[in-house]
């Protein structure tokens, strides 16, 4: 499992630098395959209308995740519900390429997440700081994500979440070895994972950016704060022209720093 | 020894960090200006070669690379999308068609250890959804197989490998493939 662990957490470094788009059927997922997205993620109905409709969110008919994944040669994910077991038991049945763990959907259940480490298939989770973005990797998340303000074209809450896991981060770089005891009491996270920070400077696995990405300068300004790459969800396919909004938030988050090509 | 990492995309820092392990100079390019700068060898990394491919083309860097690959003869390395990129169908500077997720999907990447022609010790392989090279043509020499299938191959200046030598702590491919940019 451990090997396994490993082989989840790589995917994740090969997305780097990528954008991952929210798509609701297998032409969408097309379009964004040739805009330059490096992943989508399979859902019935994307974050702004979830909101809109209210009611009980739940994972994709398995049926509609399959045929965006004979339409796209680049990984597909697919999200399950907090704590949703089952759900996360059938995604890795019909091969998905990563879970989402997701906020964006209706929590199944309102104590405990899934033990993801019990899966070979990989999982991303949302986290508002380090604290619960160390929580999540402990339960075996191989990647994590800002959660955001999903739905919303307001990136405000996922430029606050990642702030403060930067900036947490940097504080934690920073304090003596044998304050990280006390330091791990008060996050409530693992001592090994927070010793992992305290060396590298960084999390052990790959982090997005997500929740209220909406446009290329959004994107930019999210790898500016650190991001290592970013989910858009509503900003895409809710926009005038997809296919244009799409290409122009790939290449923002290459050349992030310069304002001329986006 | 400068070398040029591609860094549309993907795992460029793993590169990077490799390359300083070793001793050896590197930097990103994401556009042209980047590309202006002295090099002696070039890497491009593993992630979605449809996403590199198009940012080639956006950022017009495809044609100078392969001008560069191929009639100053720069030093290549290629790992996975890399691979992809460097094949008959997509760059077309070597004669090999590659096998994109030629494994499956992310159920289907692996690790193992290898033999590599030209490294005495067994390489470590890491395989994420990764390609194989289902055919090579002339000029081009394989230099591992894995389960029968083709993993490494060079043709004079390229080198191409369907596994992540950056994603472990094994530096020998990199370091074969900084002995080809002294040559």
């Amino acid at each position: 499992m451990e090997n396994r662990q490993t082989l989840n957490r790589n995917l994740a470094q090969m997305l780097k630098g990528g954008v991952i788009m929210d798509v609701t059927t297998p032409e969408q997922a097309k379009i964004a395959e040739q805009a330059g997205a490096c992943a989508v993620m399979a859902l019935e109905r994307i974050p702004a209308d979830i909101r809109a409709v209210g009611g009980v969110a739940r994972m994709s008919d398995p049926k509609m995740i399959k045929s965006i994944q004979a339409a796209v040669s680049i990984p597909v994910m697919a999200k399950c519900r907090i704590g949703h077991i089952v759900e996360a038991q059938i995604l890795e049945a019909i091969d998905i390429d990563y879970i989402d763990e997701s906020e964006v959907l209706t929590p199944a259940d309102d104590v405990y997440h899934i033990d993801k480490n019990q899966f070979g298939v990989p999982f991303v989770c949302g986290a508002r700081d380090l604290g619960e973005a160390l929580r999540r990797i402990s339960e075996g998340a191989s990647m994590i994500r800002t959660k955001g303000e999903p739905g919303t074209g307001d990136v405000v809450q996922a430029v606050r979440h990642l702030r403060m896991m930067q900036s947490e981060i940097r504080r934690i770089s920073s304090i003596r070895p044998d304050e990280l005891y006390e330091a791990a009491k008060q996050l409530q996270v693992p001592y090994e994972l927070l010793s992992y920070v305290h060396d590298n400077g960084k999390l052990p696995v790959v982090n997005f950016a997500a929740g209220g990405v909406a446009t290329p300068a959004d994107a930019a300004l999210m790898m500016q704060l650190g991001a290592e790459g970013v989910f858009v969800g509503s900003g895409i396919f809710k926009s005038g022209n997809p296919e244009k909004r799409a290409q122009s938030i790939v290449k923002a988050v290459t050349n992030y720093t310069d304002a001329h090509t986006s | 020894m400068k070398i040029a990492i591609l860094a549309l995309q993907g795992a460029f820092e793993e590169h990077r960090q490799m390359l300083a392990d070793l001793g050896a100079e590197a930097y990103f390019v994401r556009n042209r200006a980047d590309w202006q700068q002295q090099k002696d060898g070039l890497i491009i990394p593993g992630g979605e070669s449809t996403v590199m491919l198009k940012l080639l083309k956006d950022f017009e860097l495809l044609e100078p690379v392969r001008e560069s690959i191929e009639k100053q003869q720069l030093p290549v390395f290629g790992t996975c999308a890399g691979l992809i990129l460097l094949d008959e169908k997509h760059l077309g500077t070597m004669h090999i068609r590659a096998k994109r997720n030629a494994y499956g999907r992310q159920s289907g990447s692996f690790h193992t250890t290898g033999d590599f022609n030209g490294i005495e010790r067994p390489v470590s392989m890491t395989f994420i959804r990764a390609p194989y090279i289902e055919q090579v043509g002339e000029g081009v020499q394989v230099l591992s197989e894995v389960d029968g299938h083709i993993v490494a191959a060079r043709q004079g200046n390229q080198l191409v490998t369907a596994f992540h030598p950056e994603l472990t702590t094994d530096t020998s491919v990199h370091k074969y493939f900084l002995d080809m940019c002294v040559n």
